[in-house]
């Protein structure tokens, strides 16, 4: 076997652990509240670092056409919800922004 | 069909859309690489992780040796130890073989998707959104290398905001009924945005950093609330 195959296992490894080793470790045990409360907070801070600043360069030769189709899904879903439509209308808007002002 | 499996496909379709241009553009930039094929596969199949994948390209470009591209990659991807912790205890019991193909498929938006469903989540909405994400950038992948850059550019690109438009579409719910929901969430985005411009921590640790203070600091508020529910 050459030395990339050895190396994406390799990389396959270190990927892998870290999704398993909580599941083995944490489920079933009782957590006390502080970890817990910990834990809860997890997904909103995680989402905030993976939206900002990374949406801004969606669209690197023109941020405003991601800015745009974010605000879509701003509106709509404040208005309606949902996923789809938010999502689909995003790259719409987007698409039609880069198509026209690009 | 169950709401929740309903809704589970209903939230997959837009990662598949969104996972489908990055995939894609992994199998066009491998091949450029004079990566083989299989190799190519191999990368999208067993390693499962996007920013890391394009970096390990970048690594192997400029020569570095296995252990530097290895060890980069547990960097960037040791994000997904704090997800699979915060899921770990949202699934309750589940058996042994079935935690060991959930674990594999913990992505950044398969996490952000499951983590606002309410109540107990299920095995079969976890697998059902890991699906939609695997298939997208496994075939991506593959339908990159083999015929190029067969989407227009323009699309492709309005697609890439896909996976951002979702993360917001999951908060908003949130956000509008929780003012520290909203508050933390913005501090986390200020604080990756401050980190990234100091660059002071290696790649994909900015955001670790993040989770860890922004989620260190609303666990704080939150024990206040319990502690006055216990009071009251």
């Amino acid at each position: 076997m050459n030395n990339l195959i050895w190396i994406i296992l390799g990389m396959a490894a270190v990927t892998y652990i870290p999704r398993l080793l909580p599941f083995l470790v944490l489920s079933d045990k009782k957590i006390s509240k502080r970890v817990d409360a910990f834990l809860k907070c997890i997904p909103v801070a995680a989402i905030g670092a993976l939206i900002i600043p990374g949406v801004f360069s969606a669209t690197p030769d023109m941020p405003m056409a991601a800015a745009t189709g974010m605000a879509f899904t701003m509106i709509f879903g404040l208005w309606r919800g949902g996923i789809i439509i938010p999502v689909l209308g995003s790259v719409a808007v987007t698409y039609v922004v880069l198509l026209f002002a690009g | 069909m169950t709401k929740e499996v309903q809704d589970a496909f209903k939230s997959g379709i837009p990662i598949f859309i969104g996972y489908l241009p990055a995939a894609i553009a992994f199998g066009i930039l491998s091949k450029g690489c004079g990566i083989s094929l299989l190799e190519c596969f191999l990368f999208s199949a067993v390693v499962f992780a996007g920013a890391s994948q394009f970096i390990a390209l970048n690594l192997l470009m400029t020569g570095m040796g296995p252990g530097g591209i290895i060890l980069t990659t547990l960097l960037v991807n040791f994000r997904h130890f704090l997800m699979s912790a915060y899921l770990s205890t949202r699934m309750g019991r589940i058996a042994k073989k079935y935690v060991f193909m959930i674990a594999f498929g913990i992505t950044d938006e398969v996490f952000s998707v499951l983590s606002f469903k309410k109540g107990q989540l299920s095995k079969s909405v976890v697998f059902i959104l890991e699906i939609f994400a695997y298939s997208a950038w496994v075939t991506g992948t593959m339908a990159g290398y083999i015929m190029g850059g067969f989407l227009p550019e323009i699309l492709t690109k309005s697609m890439g905001v896909a996976l951002y438009a979702l993360l917001l579409a999951m908060l908003l719910p949130e956000i509008k009924t929780s003012v520290k929901a909203l508050v933390l969430t913005i501090a986390s985005g200020v604080l990756n945005t401050i980190l990234i411009k100091l660059d002071i921590f290696p790649n994909g640790w900015t955001i670790i950093v993040c989770i860890l203070i922004i989620a260190l600091a609303g666990s704080f508020f939150t024990m206040d609330k319990v502690r006055e529910e216990v009071y009251e």
